[in-house]
């Protein structure tokens, strides 16, 4: 390990990737702080410069800083205008925005960097021991027990969507299935689903997808509800200081809720959003009399539980990526995409072909962590500004750069027509409360799960796979498991509301 | 009948399109050679289609979902087609119109031409009215995406309309 992270180091600890630590930090804060732009849509429209960058290493630690300045952006917005950014940084605003109006906003903003600087680090140093020892198990994996695998991952997605969105979340993750297979098939070059249309020819292009999944809802519902883009973030930041008291206080919640989050964010489909839920009740149930009343009022481990969780979190959900090239959020999905435009496959060989991109990556993110503390801390009074810009200004230059960014990836635009049709059903989608994530995980993973699937249906001649290979049988029924049981909860607690006796 | 019934509805039609092409019309332009495969390339659609239309029709029917039950949904920001009408829908029309006109014009147009003037209209629908201010933002900030764009990121970009180049 210590090898690698010297690895690591050399590779990450150069000039230029530097600047792009720093580059993407500042980006993913600035831009994240804008409600409604969500740290997907924000790596989605910076994935055209990651990509022409060239370098794997480089493009994944710009994009890894811009993830984490986008979660730090979503928590100052929740803080200062009670307008999470993110589902992942809700939670944050329940007592941030209470501290702020007490004239406290310096002070939380202060909490939530350390928590998030903590909870970012702990999650890079579990992350560093968990990756190489699973990536050596899922090395023993054969295409048969990946396909199962993909199978178990998207139903986790499916599973953890919610009470009632279980069928929603696999009817979309289903429909991203169908949409990978559009373009030129995986085993024989013959084109499928085209309908004779050229363009369709090499299948939809994910970043057209990304973009018109989440960036375009967004930016349309901006416009759609003034109301969202309230600025009345005008006053005065001061007085960041914490004391000694208070950073004793916190100190066993950030170290409980950066391990806590950190697993939940390993689980697929889980992630930050359930992380920091979760954190914020576990830490107000755990709390004693006073300290309990406090959450919701402006409780300080109410605000330093949330912040941990998330960012540990968002390193957990690296783990999956890295290790078994299964991203389980949508946020890692999009990271998926950008490292196979740049002919890296992540997976369990990612550290044995390509271990400086590996380290490079962790290392980036201990430098990323440290940048947002350093660099944003002092700069936030300054940064919060950019609340202050003027929708009428500033939506049009969402839009243009969505369109930019799934232009120049392709120079055609019939990619930007293509990319305005299906913003307009991701719409219609979400106003009918349909994730779309899944929808992108699919469209992600259905190429690599059907190349797997034609394997190990070759080497068997046939789904004998299935029976033969009892981990692969595992890993389905698993599956099944993990689909069939929400519903069934759900059926239960409707019949035991509706006054019906629970069987015997 | 709820939009997401709708939806679901909608998506079963799909899949049943999708379907159609996998059993029936795919495997037609197959060579004899890969019909021995245990694995032709419409196998996997066929698993999709299968698996779509069970869990569409899982949706159409199942219960109705409650929405205060997921605590993320609950906060405030949320699309909700209950507000449909407190929304501001045509803007949001007009820009998508917008974003169609500039996929049209930004070849005949060239880059610069078609980006400030997206700028300068959805500035304008949006509600500013100050042309004094809103031309020169949006003209600098087309030509400096283009600048850098085209000369530090290299990709090609055609400045200016067709017929000048």
């Amino acid at each position: 390990m210590i090898e690698g992270l010297l690895l690591g180091l050399a590779a990450a600890v150069t000039p230029f990737n530097l600047m792009m630590v720093v580059m993407g930090c500042v980006i993913g804060t600035l831009i994240g702080m804008l409600p409604g732009l969500g740290p997907m849509s924000i790596i989605a429209i910076m994935i055209p410069i990651a990509i022409s960058i060239g370098d794997p290493a480089s493009a994944l630690i710009l994009l890894s800083g811009v993830y984490y300045g986008a979660i730090f952006g979503g928590s100052t917005s929740s803080i200062l205008l009670n307008a999470p950014g993110v589902a992942g940084t809700v939670a944050t605003s329940f007592d941030g925005y209470p501290m702020a109006r007490k004239g406290m906003a310096g002070k939380a903003l202060t909490i939530a960097a350390i928590a998030s600087f903590a909870g970012g680090t702990i999650g890079t140093i579990l992350l560093m021991i968990f990756a190489p020892a699973l990536s050596s198990v899922a090395l023993l994996f054969h295409s048969a027990e990946y396909f199962a695998l993909m199978v178990v991952g998207l139903s986790a997605i499916a599973a953890f969507a919610g009470t009632g969105q279980v069928g929603k979340a696999l009817m979309m993750t289903i429909l991203g299935l169908m949409m990978g297979t559009v373009g030129e098939g995986a085993l024989s070059n013959m084109p499928r689903f085209t309908f004779g249309i050229m363009e369709l020819q090499s299948g939809f292009s994910f970043i057209t997808l990304a973009m018109a999944m989440f960036a375009l809802p967004e930016a349309l519902f901006l416009v759609m509800n003034p109301a969202r883009a309230a600025t009345d973030a005008g006053g005065k930041i001061t007085n960041l200081r914490i004391s000694r008291d208070e950073a004793r206080t916190i100190a066993p919640v950030i170290g409980r809720q950066s391990i806590q989050g950190f697993f939940i964010g390993v689980l697929p489909g889980a992630g930050a959003t359930i992380a920091s839920f979760l954190g914020y009740a576990v830490e107000r149930n755990l709390a004693k009399g006073k300290e309990q009343e406090e959450f919701g009022h402006g409780s300080i481990k109410g605000l330093a539980a949330p912040e941990s969780a998330n960012n540990a979190a968002c390193s957990g959900s690296f783990v999956p990526l890295l290790t078994l090239g299964i991203p389980g959020s949508g946020t890692t999905a999009i990271l998926l995409g950008a490292l196979l435009a740049l002919s890296v496959t992540p997976g369990p060989r990612l550290m044995i072909d390509e271990p400086d991109v590996f380290w490079a990556v962790i290392i980036s993110m201990y430098i990323g962590n440290l940048v947002l503390l350093m660099l944003n801390l002092p700069l936030i009074p300054y940064i919060a500004k950019i609340l202050t810009i003027p929708r009428q200004y500033l939506i049009p230059f969402i839009l243009f750069f969505t369109l930019m960014g799934s232009y120049i990836g392709q120079n055609n635009p019939t990619e930007l027509l293509i990319l305005v049709g299906f913003g307009v059903i991701a719409t219609i989608l979400r106003f009918a409360d349909y994730p779309l994530a899944p929808l992108l995980i699919g469209f992600i993973l259905g190429t690599m799960m059907e190349d797997n699937f034609a394997r190990a249906m070759q080497l068997y001649r046939g789904f004998d796979f299935i029976i033969e290979r009892p981990m692969t049988l595992a890993l389905l029924v698993l599956a099944a498991i993990l689909v069939v049981l929400p519903s069934y909860r759900a059926r239960r607690a409707r019949l035991r509301a509706a006054g019906v006796a629970d069987g015997d | 009948m709820a939009l997401d019934r709708w939806i679901a509805l909608a998506f079963i039609t799909l899949c049943c399109v999708y379907g159609y092409a996998a059993f029936f019309t795919m495997d037609d332009s197959l060579p004899p050679i890969l019909r021995r495969n245990p694995i032709w390339p419409s196998t996997f659609p066929k698993m999709l289609a299968v698996a779509g239309i069970i869990v569409g029709l899982m949706v159409l029917f199942g219960p109705k979902t409650r929405k205060a039950d997921n605590p993320a949904k609950a906060a405030d920001g949320t699309m909700d087609i209950t507000k449909l009408r407190e929304y501001q829908i045509v803007p949001a029309l007009a820009l998508v119109v917008l974003m169609l006109a500039y996929a049209m014009t930004l070849r005949p147009l060239g880059f610069l031409g078609s980006t400030t003037l997206f700028l300068m209209l959805g500035a304008m629908i949006l509600g500013e009215r100050k042309l004094y201010v809103l031309i020169p933002i949006a003209g600098l900030a087309a030509w400096s995406i283009w600048y850098l764009v085209q000369e530090v990121l290299g990709i090609f970009l055609r400045p200016w309309p067709a017929f000048m180049a």
